[in-house]
């Protein structure tokens, strides 16, 4: 047991080596093994992530360290004590995104043997797929600042590649796909500046990047936290506690979890609870254990933060001075910027929706369950410093709700006008990111990472499920081609668009797993009780309203009525797309012929849908009604409360049944409002939006379909600005002024005229000849040049040649005297 | 200290000259095939001495390694008599870029193994000839610790790169080549003053002690009187006089030296023969110039400038580096703006090279470590990428990027190389670029002489690297094949192309997952540098 963290290496190694084969004999691979390949490597790294999952639950939450073999150092200068390895965390927060990523990450690669069936370039499909879950777990995994930018960084990169994947198309959609794949690599590359600004900082502070050292707890105030000693500096051994404070272990304080149970224990409830939820606390003898064998400043970031923080200190860069609590403010701040770009929040989301471009599994993994979350996984990682800022009286959290809140409520209204499937999704997506950011803003980081686990879930349902939709359109679409005109040549250069929900309707007849697995997952993110989203969502809203109302925090204010519109938003535009996707008549020939998806695609919608049901009740408040007594409360809570320390500090609330009730309420208004509007009623008159014939909402809907002309001002602002100068720095100043003007008027004019001088005999006298001589040298050089090329090239060359020899022979001469004389 | 012996520096040094002896003995008509085989074999030979060297080289100690010295004549200069001698020797740095050198001239002349080059302009031999005659000065300007012989070195290597430029260059060679010629001159004389002054004032053209002789650098270092070692008693000791930056000589003597590197790195705004000379020089030239020449510059500004004139590197640091930074995002801006691809290129290393510059006026150690690696991190990736520009061109003949496009789909191989190589200039993690980024940022950011904004600007240009690399990509590689070959075979990577990418490859992941073997080397010299600079 206490040596599985070292399989760890093996959650990135198996989809890296996935990918080496794929890329490599992918070309010469069956279709089918290539997908078996990738497929295999995703779901051993799940088998591997379970049995970490069994660790962490089985030791009560003990971190690991592990240092992966052959990759002992990676950044290290000794002089100057820079040290940054390859170390892998194993503790519940890492736990929780390995499970999601290779739990997700499985069922799509599943999927999409049947989505990407017939591409030609299958095998490098699954190469980027797997080589983007090696990149994600690097991040999930890691133990370090540099070693999380890794992964950052790569599944930055397979984002690029996987949007890309169909540049090759006919122009213009190609360059459209490959448009959209370098939009969101520069804009992430905006955000990795603020991580990388971030790191420099944090660096020059702690004179480390770790997160935490081995051996270290994040949370010394943990309930549930059994006795841990270092052993071979990362595994705990339940059974040897009892000599803990006879030998090494002696240096660090440990106090039986009984006794202080009261002292830990603020409004968590009581003891009684701990064993309830945590059956294996009993057994194994808990123990509390503090960091004190650690000097300061040999602890990770986080944990010096804990001690070094609200001291007064002031750091010194060398070039300049800043107050302790000031940097990690800063910190924060460029931390927030790479979150914008890599989670698509104000004002970096912009590259979010053109990435659907790329294929539809994609966006579901990577657009939507996995990657887009990275920077919400930060947030929550770095904890420590937020929840100190917040508590100091920055206005950190402020800033960071505003943003997460604001994304919310722009992208729900923004989803609310589209008429591609896909972006719908896609500004779901940003809005529920919004969700899970302003969550981090009011410090509630665990609803923020509840939510991550459950829209991971229903989002990559929806995602596929349009896949699966998009998919049966677009054979439906052939389909009635081959009947209606007999041309196979035809439909390659029509403007039939499959993605389009004019062009779809009816379907659930044609497609009914697809449907009703569409339907759950509606549901789900509507959260409407009692699918997963009703339960993340309503424990965000929780803590708004408790930080608002209870504890007088705006933040909070602000999040609990914004998301509380935004929940409203989610609801009607997800009905919508349902009602125009699924219900009523087919509106083209191509839904009406749409054909059923195959079992392979089938499979992990039905299975997601599944999960969907059930994933929300790993996090059920206390005093819920139902589920109390027959259910362990805040189970997750409880889990990553090892990984972060601000749980054991916050609130812990009850069930809300007048939030619940309302958030509930909220929801199902507006989907009988959106079923209202469009059902029955397919499109208005010219293919047009029912709520675009009304008088009122006919510009709200016009400036949601235009997506607030986000993009528009963008270009305008940033995009044109910065090529206009880009033409004129080039242009102008380069070329024309630098490369030009200054080299004929000054440095060759300044030439000739010495040439000129030097060309006149007694001149010679007043210049020193040494150094002209070279000028004049060189003024001939060019003059024989010009006149001609060959006969006198050749003849320059052989004297040129001759003097480099006669220098070299002279250097070795003296050489050759001391080697004659040693000789002799 | 073994100073008379035949030392391993004097034998790397000297092996291109005997593959250039035995070139210029065979007959360029009846063994013209046998040319190549000759000049490369003589490139690999180098590259396994400079091994030799590596596997020799302790990084644990401070001094100069493999050395050699002998007095070569004695120049009277006035009243004092001032040894020139042939001086060579490495430490950490020049071992590392020593092993650049000899790394890049096999893939350089594997590049030009098939080239059109020869089909128009013939002269297969000279070419061969020149290119080992400026592989046996770059290694020189590495290895040679006495100042004239150094100069000797430096003005040598303009002569083959001249010719490289003037005869086998593209359209506008001639102007490109006296340009470069001209520029890097200019540059030079100030230096042979400063030189010469040096030499004066210390008795001794050795910068490092040897053989009882105490160099300059140890003469400086260990004066103890007032004021700088070079304004002697001084304006009154006050280095902090706002007057030291023009009034004092170090200060004068400190930009003699640093105008010839800055023009030869270059730093902006010195950087205006480069674009031409990139552009017209063929591909082995381009690969050259960018992956060594230039850095013979920063190499002189640590060896020399930073050594020799430690208050004036003070004074001028904020300066210099600013100049870096503008580099830095200048560069990458006027490059985003080319349609030229090797213009784009060319540009880049203004940019790249701009990291460079800011990292050794961090005057810190992570600073220099970075600093120095990234010369190596450039001359390959930018190296790689000035082969991938060749290679398009021996196919398509043209240089304008709209005439590309879909060249990823015509030839897989060749897209992929190329993405990891334009990644590894773009500074992805993982790969060489970002080790050295990270550390030079990382040195900018905790240095005692630079503010808060340096780093904030230099680190935007990681930003920008990946506007105008990912646009090149997207032009040249994505999208539809717009010029398809007339015959199919020319998409194949020929064998000698293959083999000059591998090396570069295996570098690139090399440098980037495990550093800390490059690291380890330049350890204990760098940290000798900076413990001058510690505050």
């Amino acid at each position: 047991m206490e040596n599985l963290p070292l399989l760890v290496p093996l959650v990135i190694f198996a989809p890296a080596l996935g990918a080496i084969i794929n890329f490599f004999f992918g070309a010469r691979l069956e279709e089918k093994w290539s997908g078996y390949v990738g497929c295999f490597a995703s779901i051993f790294a799940f088998f591997i992530s379970l049995l970490l999952l069994t660790y962490v639950t089985g030791t009560n939450g003990a971190a690991a360290v592990v240092n992966p073999p052959f990759f002992d150092g990676w950044l290290r200068i000794d002089s100057i004590g820079l040290e940054i390895s390859w170390g892998m965390r194993v503790d519940s927060l890492s736990v929780t995104m390995m499970l999601v990523v290779t739990g997700v990450g499985s069922l799509i690669h599943l999927y999409a043997r049947g989505y990407m069936h017939g591409d030609k370039w299958y095998p490098r499909f699954f190469a980027y797929l797997n080589m983007f879950l090696a990149f994600m777990l690097i991040l999930v995994t890691a133990n370090n600042f540099l070693m999380l930018f890794v992964g950052w960084e790569g599944v930055g990169l397979c984002s690029f590649l996987l949007i890309g994947f169909w540049w090759d198309k006919k122009a213009p959609e190609g360059w459209k796909n490959s448009n959209a794949a370098r939009k969101a690599f520069i804009v992430n590359r905006v955000g990795d500046f603020g991580l990388l600004m971030a790191m420099f900082l944090i660096f020059w502070t702690f004179g480390t990047l770790d997160f935490y050292k081995a051996g270290e707890l994040p949370n010394t105030e943990a309930k549930y936290l059994v006795h841990w000693r270092e052993h071979n500096g990362l595994l705990p051994h339940a059974e040897e506690d009892a000599d803990a404070g006879d030998d090494h272990g002696k240096a660090y304080k440990c106090v039986p979890a009984a006794a202080s149970a009261e002292h830990a224990d603020d409004g968590h409830g009581d003891a009684s609870d701990h064993s309830k939820s945590n059956p294996l606390a009993s057994d194994l003898r808990a123990i509390y254990c503090d960091n004190q064998h650690f000097e300061t400043d040999l602890l990770g970031v986080f944990g010096q933060t804990g001690e070094r923080f609200g001291q007064g200190e002031t750091v010194d860069f060398g070039g300049f001075q800043m107050a302790f609590d000031d940097v990690i403010f800063l910190i924060a701040l460029f931390m927030l910027l790479g979150v914008t770009g890599k989670s698509a929040q104000i004002p970096l989301f912009v590259w979010l929706p053109d990435a659907m471009a790329g294929p539809t599994p994609v966006s579901a993994l990577i657009h939507a369950a996995t990657m887009v979350t990275a920077g919400v996984y930060l947030m929550v990682r770095a904890n420590v410093f937020l929840w100190e800022l917040n508590h100091a009286g920055y206005v950190l959290g402020l800033i960071i709700t505003l943003v997460g809140a604001g994304t919310a409520i722009v992208a729900g209204y923004i989803a609310l006008g589209q008429w591609d499937i896909k972006r719908v999704l896609a500004y779901s997506t940003i809005s529920q990111l919004g969700f899970m950011v302003a969550a981090v803003g009011i410090g509630a980081y665990v609803a923020a990472m509840f939510h991550l686990v459950t829209h991971a879930v229903f989002k990559a349902l929806l995602f596929l499920g349009s896949g699966s939709v998009i998919h049966g359109v677009e054979h439906g679409h052939h389909h009635a081609h081959e009947h209606g005109h007999g041309d196979p040549e035809h439909h390659d250069d029509d403007d039939f668009d499959p993605q389009d929900m004019r062009n779809m309707g009816g379907l659930r007849r044609r497609m009914p797993i697809t449907y009703i697995t569409y339907l759950v997952g509606t549901l789900g993110l509507a959260g409407i009780f009692p699918f997963a989203g009703f339960w993340s969502k309503d424990e965000i809203l929780a803590d708004a309203w408790f930080e608002g109302f209870e504890l007088n925090v705006t933040s909070g204010f602000i999040a609990f009525g914004v998301l509380l519109i935004a929940a409203a938003f989610t609801a009607f535009y997800m009905w919508r797309q349902v009602v125009l996707v699924f219900f009523d008549e087919p509106r083209s020939e191509a839904a009406e012929q749409a054909p059923e998806s195959g079992g392979a695609m089938l499979l992990p919608l039905i299975v997601l849908a599944l999960f969907t049901c059930v994933i929300g009740l790993i996090n059920v408040p206390k005093a819920t009604p139902i589920f109390d007594g027959i259910y362990h409360p805040y189970e997750f809570k409880h889990f990553l409360e090892h990984s972060l320390v601000s749980v054991s500090r916050g609130h812990t609330l009850d069930f809300n049944l007048l939030i619940a009730g309302l958030a509930l309420a909220l929801g199902i208004a507006s989907i009988l409002v959106a079923n209202r509007v469009y059902k029955g009623k397919g499109l208005a008159a010219d293919n047009r939006d029912q709520l675009e014939t009304g008088g009122a909402s006919r510009p709200l809907f016009a400036l949601a379909n235009a997506r607030l002309y986000w993009d528009e001002v963008y270009t305008s602002l940033i995009e044109q600005p910065f090529n206009r100068l880009a033409r004129f720095l080039a242009d102008r100043v380069d070329w024309d002024f630098l490369h030009n003007y200054l080299h004929d008027s000054i440095i060759k004019r300044g030439f000739d005229s010495i040439g000129e001088l030097l060309s006149r005999p007694f001149d010679l006298g007043i210049v020193d000849g040494a150094v002209n001589g070279v000028g004049w040298f060189v003024q001939r050089a060019a003059e024989w040049m010009r006149q001609s090329q060959t006969g006198y090239v050749r003849l320059y060359a052989v004297v040129l040649f001759i003097g480099v020899v006669a220098v070299i022979v002279i250097m070795i001469l003296p050489f050759m005297q001391a080697l004659l004389q040693t000789g002799a | 200290m073994d100073v008379t012996g035949l030392s391993l520096t004097t034998i790397t040094l000297f092996l291109p000259m005997v593959g250039l002896f035995i070139l210029l003995f065979m007959n360029g008509e009846t063994q013209k095939s046998n040319l190549k085989w000759v000049a490369f074999a003589t490139s690999v030979v180098t590259f396994i001495a400079s091994v030799l060297m590596w596997i020799n080289f302790d990084p644990s100690v401070a001094e100069l390694q493999m050395v050699q010295r002998n007095t070569w004549a004695e120049v009277t200069l006035g009243e004092s008599v001032i040894n020139v001698s042939y001086f060579v020797g490495v430490d950490g740095i020049s071992m590392l870029l020593v092993l650049l050198t000899t790394f890049i001239m096999p893939i350089s002349i594997l590049c030009s193994f098939g080239s059109h080059i020869f089909e128009e302009r013939g002269r297969e031999k000279l070419y061969y000839i020149f290119l080992l005659l400026l592989e046996w000065s770059m290694i020189g300007v590495f290895v040679v610790h006495d100042l004239i012989i150094f100069y000797v070195f430096w003005e040598v290597t303009l002569v083959p790169m001249y010719f490289l430029i003037g005869i086998w260059g593209s359209e506008e060679r001639i102007y490109a080549a006296v340009k470069f010629f001209l520029y890097t001159m200019a540059g030079s004389i100030l230096m042979l003053i400063a030189i010469l002054y040096v030499g004066n004032r210390a008795g001794t053209f050795s910068t490092y002690s040897a053989g009882g002789d105490i160099g300059v650098i140890e003469r400086v270092h260990s004066f103890e009187g007032d004021g700088t070692y070079w304004d002697g008693v001084g304006p009154e000791g006050e280095n902090e006089d706002s007057g030291f930056l023009f009034n004092s000589v170090e200060s004068w003597l400190f930009l003699g030296f640093l105008v010839a590197f800055a023009i030869k790195v270059p730093i902006f705004p010195f950087h205006s023969w480069l674009p031409d000379a990139h552009v017209q020089a063929p591909t082995a030239g381009s690969v050259i110039l960018a992956g060594v020449l230039l850095k013979m510059g920063t190499y002189g500004i640590v060896r020399f400038n930073l050594n020799l004139f430690p208050e004036a590197t003070v004074a001028w640091a904020p300066t210099i580096a600013f100049l870096g930074v503008v580099g830095i995002i200048y560069g990458a801006w006027v490059s985003y703006a080319q349609d030229n691809v090797k213009k784009l290129v060319a540009y880049s290393s203004v940019s790249h090279l701009g990291f460079v510059v800011l990292g050794i006026f961090a005057l810190n150690a992570q600073g220099l470590q970075g600093a120095t690696l990234q010369m190596v991190n450039h001359g390959i990736s930018t190296g790689g990428l000035f082969l991938i520009v060749g290679m398009l061109y021996e196919r398509w003949h043209t240089k304008e990027m709209s005439d590309y496009g879909g060249i990823w789909k015509a030839m897989p191989l060749f897209g992929a190389i190329s993405l990891v190589i334009s990644l590894s200039s773009m500074g992805l993690p993982g790969l060489n670029g970002f080790i050295g980024e990270f550390t030079i940022l990382l040195g900018s950011l905790g240095s005692n002489y630079l503010s808060f904004a340096f780093t904030l600007f230099g680190t935007l240009g990681v930003i920008l690297a990946a506007v105008y690399l990912l646009k090149m990509y997207q032009h040249v590689f994505m999208g539809e094949l717009k010029k398809p070959l007339a015959d199919e075979e020319g998409y194949k990577l020929t064998w000698y192309e293959k083999a000059a990418f591998i090396p570069i490859i295996i570098m690139c992941f090399w440098i980037g997952l495990q550093p800390i073997v490059f690291f380890n080397l330049l350890d204990v010299s760098v940290d000798n540098i900076a413990a001058l600079f510690l505050r």
